[in-house]
């Protein structure tokens, strides 16, 4: 008879009995995994796979950027062959050195860091930049692995303590700590014929051009709408890469502000983004799209872009939230 | 006898009837305001293990999670003509994913029996 399928957790291995869930397993081995409903509904006992093939019913309930990255329910998991599970965000601290280090907008810096070894993640995800063992922010990556290094784009906050920093004192050779990677606000490949809808504020550029590019390293095939928005001009930037990104294929870039002119080309659409995402036709049984940046707006368009009938499902949104001060 | 939840067809079921149910609710003046300032991802999840429950699927939904979780509610108004309106979208939302009569009237009893509790009485 064959053996039965190994469960690795944190170093040890469990032996699976017949038709026994992971979540049974650990708990039968005395491993504290949080759970509730134990059939597939309420999501208290997610985890994520680090080795391993997963049943399918381990994740179907699950969003397909969480699938991606290997998050499963233990309670209704029962694998067919060895597997190494991890509690969720196990988030390993890395080092790395900082490459690059440029201004690329009013107020936007753009710091490119070394991939610390093993490091894996999908562009659009986020890191937490360490200062000290108090402070800490996150900031969005918008590159992928295959650029050879991680890219972030720092908006210097009037008073930020981590934005200034990074902006006025980090320099390329510097080491810089963080935690991560997180997020599940990314492209996942498996349906390129899919129109894609991109709309940020300010920095949620970063992740947005992440998302653009893996999904034209995925050879993408629907059509790409890429939403800039800011007050007014000077918070636009990237924007000669954007339209020669633009310029090369099925993508239309459209920065939008809410005080400036549009000079009859056509080239800025003036309004409030929310607006202006809404007002396109939207194909809403196919469409993905991705929000990102000032939270009352991405909670605005998503809450929008859901009554207009696109599924929560293809909705994938990173609400930038601000740090609250004591 | 299969649960109203196995004949409507699972989990994946309960997605698509949240999706439609909860897309009537935000459109509805009459109970939009209550969820202005919730993440709409959670609510999701929070409202399928509720429907979850009144079609009598695995769940772990109690009387006192439903007094809990509309409490501060209660402060803003809501009362038992937002319970009709939760009630009206639920049976509507299941014909339209064509739920047979017998199944809505039947889910619309349970959901009636979450009332005392919503408005803490």
């Amino acid at each position: 008879m064959s053996s039965s399928p190994i469960v690795s957790f944190e170093g040890r291995e469990i032996a699976l009995r017949d038709k026994e869930t992971v979540l049974e397993a650990l708990e039968r081995e005395g491993v504290p995994v949080m759970s509730s409903c134990r059939a597939g509904v309420c999501q208290s006992c997610l985890m994520q796979a680090t080795d391993g093939q997963l049943p399918p019913k381990a994740q179907q309930p699950l969003k397909e950027s969480l699938r991606a990255q290997g998050y499963f329910l233990a309670c209704v998991c029962v694998p067919e062959g060895n597997l190494s599970v991890a509690l969720p965000g196990a988030g390993l601290e890395h080092e790395a050195t900082v490459l690059e280090s440029e201004d690329i907008g009013a107020a936007v810096r753009r710091v490119r860091l070394t991939i610390p070894d093993g490091l894996d993640w999908f562009a659009g995800q986020y890191i937490t930049v360490i200062r000290d063992a108090l402070i800490a922010r996150s900031y969005s990556i918008a590159s992928g692995p295959s650029d050879g290094y991680l890219e972030l784009h720092v908006r210097r906050i009037p008073g930020g303590l981590v934005s200034n920093w990074l902006h006025d004192v980090v320099r390329p050779g510097d080491t810089l700590r963080f935690r991560g990677v997180f997020g599940d606000c990314f492209y996942t490949p498996g349906d390129e014929e899919a129109p894609l809808v991109l709309a940020g504020t300010g920095t949620g550029l970063a992740p947005l051009y992440g998302i653009i590019r893996e999904a034209l390293r995925h050879n993408h095939r629907g059509p790409i709408t890429l939403y800039h928005g800011a007050v007014d001009e000077s918070g636009l930037y990237l924007r000669t890469e954007l339209s020669a990104l633009a310029g090369e294929g099925h993508i239309d870039y459209r920065p939008c502000v809410i005080n400036g002119e549009d000079t009859g080309e056509g080239f800025l659409t003036i309004g409030l983004l929310d607006e202006v995402v809404l007002g396109a036709n939207l194909d809403l049984k196919r469409t993905r799209a991705y929000l990102c940046g000032d939270p009352a707006l991405v909670e605005k368009m998503r809450k929008k872009l859901f009554i207009k009938g696109l599924s929560s499902r293809r909705i994938f949104a990173d609400a930038f939230v601000p740090t609250a001060r004591p | 006898m299969p649960s109203i939840y196995e004949q409507l067809g699972g989990e994946p079921a309960m997605q698509e009837l949240v999706e439609v149910f909860y897309r009537k609710m935000l459109s509805d003046e009459r109970v939009s305001r209550f969820f202005d300032d919730v993440d709409m991802d959670k609510q999701l999840a929070k409202q399928k293990a509720f429907l979850t429950m009144v079609a009598g699927g695995p769940n772990t939904y109690t009387g006192k999670d439903m007094r809990k979780a509309h409490e501060h509610l209660l402060e803003r108004g809501l009362n038992d003509t937002h319970v009709d309106v939760v009630i009206e979208h639920l049976a509507a939302s299941l014909a339209e994913l064509g739920a047979p009569a017998n199944i809505i009237e039947t889910v619309k009893t349970v959901a009636e029996g979450a009332r005392a509790d919503v408005l803490n009485r």
